[in-house]
């Protein structure tokens, strides 16, 4: 039963009504489900194109699609999921949501550009839905001339606007970011007092902000050569399609930990949380964080092993990208060690971190299998890369970001989900995710190429496999769609601290009020202090 | 539906080897810390279940030894990944040096390949077993990319520029030949086989229709774009001298030099302008647009026959199987 008194507090949610106090709304809270609500949509539309690709991909013989139309697909799969999915999903919900709160401020720095954000993923996403509907785009997301600036007839030039209005949105986010976490943090907050959710997305915010103007150019040269002709990557012309993937990679490979790092951040929440421990080696996950978003900026050559680049190109490109393995494995082994005599709940979020950890084991592992220049000659370009970076994006990032939904469900809605039902839903994503992807690492070796719309007989039954899986993470990912909406009006109510957390997201009402904080919470301990949570509760 | 379950590709090449046996040791890596974070982490959830929601756990401080070990440990292990996967690149990246040349031209959606004895194929390949092959590549149009799964073996084949790899086919049979970059509507069927035979029959195969040795085709094609007009091959004419000119140095009117290898000589007849030799004017007309990738190919091989290999006497013009008219494409 809801109380009088519980509905009539207020909150971010009922301060104000109608449509307009949304679309105009300055409040981080709200913005973060704006985006939310268009992520989701883009998430399912993206995971549309992925079925119907599964589907064509079920029969060695392409008979359920014609060719160009699944270039499409697979196209619009993969520019939907990486620019209007992936980069903005954790950052943009989740942490617009909570990285005020957690560092006990009360907005963002920029408010306005916050929102205008949000509207330059939303006109950037347009263009891309333009593109779409006016019958597509078959160019890959790598869009790799001289294919897209000369030789596809589809719509590379919406969609490229497209990408190039979204970085903006990228971009400002990070800044915003880069800026509240230096200039707001509530007294007592210091740097590494801050929760590790916070060090990831400063450090995601610093890969936004130097990295996307690299695309933004890029894409602009490649508009450039494709409406007015200019010689810049076409060799017809005088240009260098080689230079193209340089450039596109610059940014493209740093893109990867845009996406992945605010996942690492959840998971150090979460195993914190629900072991009841502090992050054993704080500062090392931290700091590895940080190492992440340097070195990731040094390795994009790793995609170019066997495009014509020199040899000695290869050789240090392939010795770079260990040194970013290195902080991967570290978070990996400190989460694994933050266990240790802790007091661990099997909570949903909890199963979606250690799914994530699981996968994302596998997924780094096997990058450790592209990055080496040997075996990558034979795996470049085939199943076993997509296989590869699925598990580090959607094995990884998704996981994370569900786990993280998970998390903080009660806090944004107020209410708690059904639990089984929950935990139903994680075991089949962990479960349809790798019967979709692990068969691939064995058809990448045996050498099936990726984008290919018809395939020979003997690769059928992984296919298969791969397929059945795919239609099983539907159903997950379905899941939490109904049990998410059901509980916004039915679910019981949450109380501010439903799993016994200490972040300071968790010391104040759910949902929480306009302006988070009655007073400024003043800071006196570690992140992740739990005798001290108890102490209070006590005392 | 097919009922075969191929869990491994086949060994066919001399560099499959190399590379299966350094998947092995990354695989062994990689199975030992998967089963090491997998073990570690379904102990600890089981042994420290939560027992009662107001257990308080002890606080645990972080061990710097411990971090140190577990960032040493995976740093050594990467760099033997690093050094071994570099010395297999290595391996991949130099043909040696009695390889066997062949010509490729990707273009969409189909494979072109020429042997210096004539034999032209689209979409196939025949080659020897025991005999090392070297390909010279390059596309009409797009970014392509040869690769031959049982060889573990690619290459990006891309317009403007050649780029190579090579082989050496240990086991007879037929594999597979993907265009593993994508290129447009129908990627999926750039497809063809390698038949690696034994020497005999590949020999059979040789003598059969032959068209005459590619360079005896870029002769063939040298006269008919009228290119000796301007370099005689018998005195020096206006324009530099072909003769002994493949793997010299070349100098250049700016001051500097060129190695002429096929891109320099590539670069000379669709960009004539580019690199002006020393000593002579900047006269020669483009052929752009009037000879194919692949008639390139052959003046270059015809080019290259015109220095005399040490210690070999084969790919001279007059070598080979006995000119005929090639079929213009």
């Amino acid at each position: 039963m809801i109380t009088a008194a519980a509905q009539e507090r207020q909150t971010y949610l009922n301060e104000s009504y109608g449509l307009k106090s949304w679309l105009l709304t300055k409040d981080h809270k709200r913005i973060g489900l704006l985006y939310l609500g268009t992520i989701t949509f883009f998430f399912f539309l993206g995971g549309i194109f992925a079925t119907l690709i599964r589907l064509e991909l079920l029969t060695p013989k392409g008979d359920l699609v014609a060719p160009d139309t699944y270039n499409k697909l697979f196209t619009l799969h993969g520019v939907i999921m990486v620019f209007f999915f992936l980069i903005p999903s954790i950052p943009a919900t989740l942490g617009n949501f909570f990285l005020p709160i957690m560092i006990g401020a009360k907005d963002l720095a920029f408010p306005r550009i916050n929102l205008l954000s949000w509207y330059l993923l939303v006109i950037g996403g347009c263009f891309g839905m333009y593109a779409m509907l006016a019958g597509g785009v078959d160019t890959g997301w790598t869009f790799y001339v001289p294919y897209s600036s000369t030789y596809s007839n589809t719509y590379v030039v919406a969609t490229g606007l497209g990408i190039f209005i979204a970085g903006f949105s990228s971009i400002l986010t990070g800044l915003n970011f880069i800026v509240t976490v230096h200039r707001m943090r509530a007294p007592g907050m210091t740097w590494f007092r801050m929760p590790l959710f916070v060090w990831s997305n400063y450090a995601t915010a610093l890969i936004q902000v130097l990295g996307t103007p690299v695309i933004a150019i890029t894409l602009v040269l490649l508009i450039c050569e494709r409406s007015l002709h200019i010689g810049i990557f076409d060799p017809a012309r005088g240009g260098d399609p080689v230079l193209f993937q340089h450039l596109f990679w610059f940014y493209s490979h740093p893109a990867v930990y845009i996406m992945v790092l605010p996942g690492m951040g959840i998971i150090s929440e979460l195993v914190s949380t629900f072991s009841k421990k502090a992050v054993f080696g704080y500062k090392f996950v931290a700091f590895s964080s940080v190492a992440i978003a340097v070195l990731g900026f040094l390795v994009w050559g790793h995609h170019m092993f066997v495009s014509g680049q020199s040899v000695y190109a290869g050789l240090v490109f392939s010795f770079l990208s260990y040194f970013v393995a290195i902080p991967s494995a570290i978070k990996v082994f400190n989460w694994t060690a933050t266990l240790y005599k802790g007091s661990i709940s099997y909570a949903t979020p909890m199963l979606y971190a250690f799914g994530f950890i699981g996968l994302f084991t596998v997924g780094g592992l096997t990058g450790l299998f592209v990055a080496c220049l040997g075996i990558d000659v034979h795996v470049h370009d085939t199943y076993f890369v997509i296989a590869h970076f699925h598990y580090i994006m959607v094995g990884g990032t998704l996981m994370a970001y569900l786990g993280g939904l998970h998390y903080w469900w009660p806090k944004i809605s107020g209410r708690m989900y059904p639990e089984g039902f929950a935990k139903l839903s994680a075991l089949t994503v962990y479960l349809g995710f790798n019967l979709t992807f692990f068969p691939q690492f064995i058809l990448g070796y045996l050498g099936m190429p990726r984008r290919y719309w018809q395939y020979p007989d003997e690769f059928q039954v992984l296919h298969v496999m791969s397929t059945a899986g795919a239609s099983v993470l539907a159903v997950g990912y379905l899941m939490p769609l109904i049990y998410f909406t059901w509980s916004l009006r039915y679910g019981a109510i949450a109380g501010p601290n439903p799993w016994g957390a200490t972040g300071l997201e968790w010391q104040i009402a759910s949902p929480p009020p306009a302006h988070n904080f009655d007073e400024t919470p003043i800071v006196t301990t570690e992140a992740y202090d739990y005798a001290a949570l108890e102490a209070a509760k006590v005392g | 539906m097919g009922s075969e379950l191929p869990l491994f590709p086949v060994q066919a090449s001399s560099i499959a080897p190399m590379v299966d046996h350094l998947l092995y040791f990354l695989l062994a890596v990689s199975v030992f810390f998967t089963l090491g974070i997998f073990f570690s982490i379904f102990y600890f959830a089981i042994r420290y279940r939560r027992r009662s929601e107001s257990e308080i756990p002890p606080k645990v401080e972080g061990v710097m030894s411990l971090e140190i070990t577990w960032t040493a440990i995976p740093f050594g292990l990467t760099m033997i990944m690093f050094m071994w996967g570099a010395s297999v690149f290595f391996a991949i990246s130099r043909p040696p040096d009695d390889a066997q040349q062949i010509y490729v031209v990707g273009k969409q959606w189909m494979w072109k390949l020429q042997h210096m004895e004539g034999q032209r194929e689209i979409n196939e390949l025949h080659i020897p077993v025991g005999q090392a092959v070297k390909l010279t590549m390059t596309s009409e149009d797009v970014i392509h990319d040869f690769f031959v799964p049982a060889f573990r073996t690619k290459a990006d084949v891309l317009p403007g520029r050649y780029t190579t790899a090579w082989f050496k086919p240990t086991k007879t049979g037929k594999y597979h030949i993907f265009c593993s970059q994508y290129c447009g509507t129908k990627h999926s069927d750039m497809i063809g086989w390698v038949y690696v035979m034994a020497p005999q029959e590949y020999q059979a195969w040789l003598s059969g229709g032959t068209t005459g040795s590619l360079a005896s085709s870029g002769e063939k094609l040298f006269q008919d774009l009228a290119c000796a007009n301007c370099h005689h091959l018998k005195d020096k004419g206006r324009c530099p001298d072909l003769r002994n000119l493949f793997g010299s140095t070349v100098p250049l009117s700016d001051g500097t030099s060129v190695k002429a290898d096929e891109a320099y000589i590539r670069e000379s007849i669709l960009s004539p302008a580019a690199k002006i030799v020393a000593g002579y004017q900047p006269i020669m007309p483009t052929f752009q647009g009037l000879v194919t990738e692949e008639g390139v190919l052959q003046l270059i091989e015809y080019i290259k026959s015109l220095t005399p290999k040490p210690g070999a006497q084969t790919g001279g013009p007059g070598t080979g199987a006995p000119t005929q008219k090639i079929s213009k494409r």
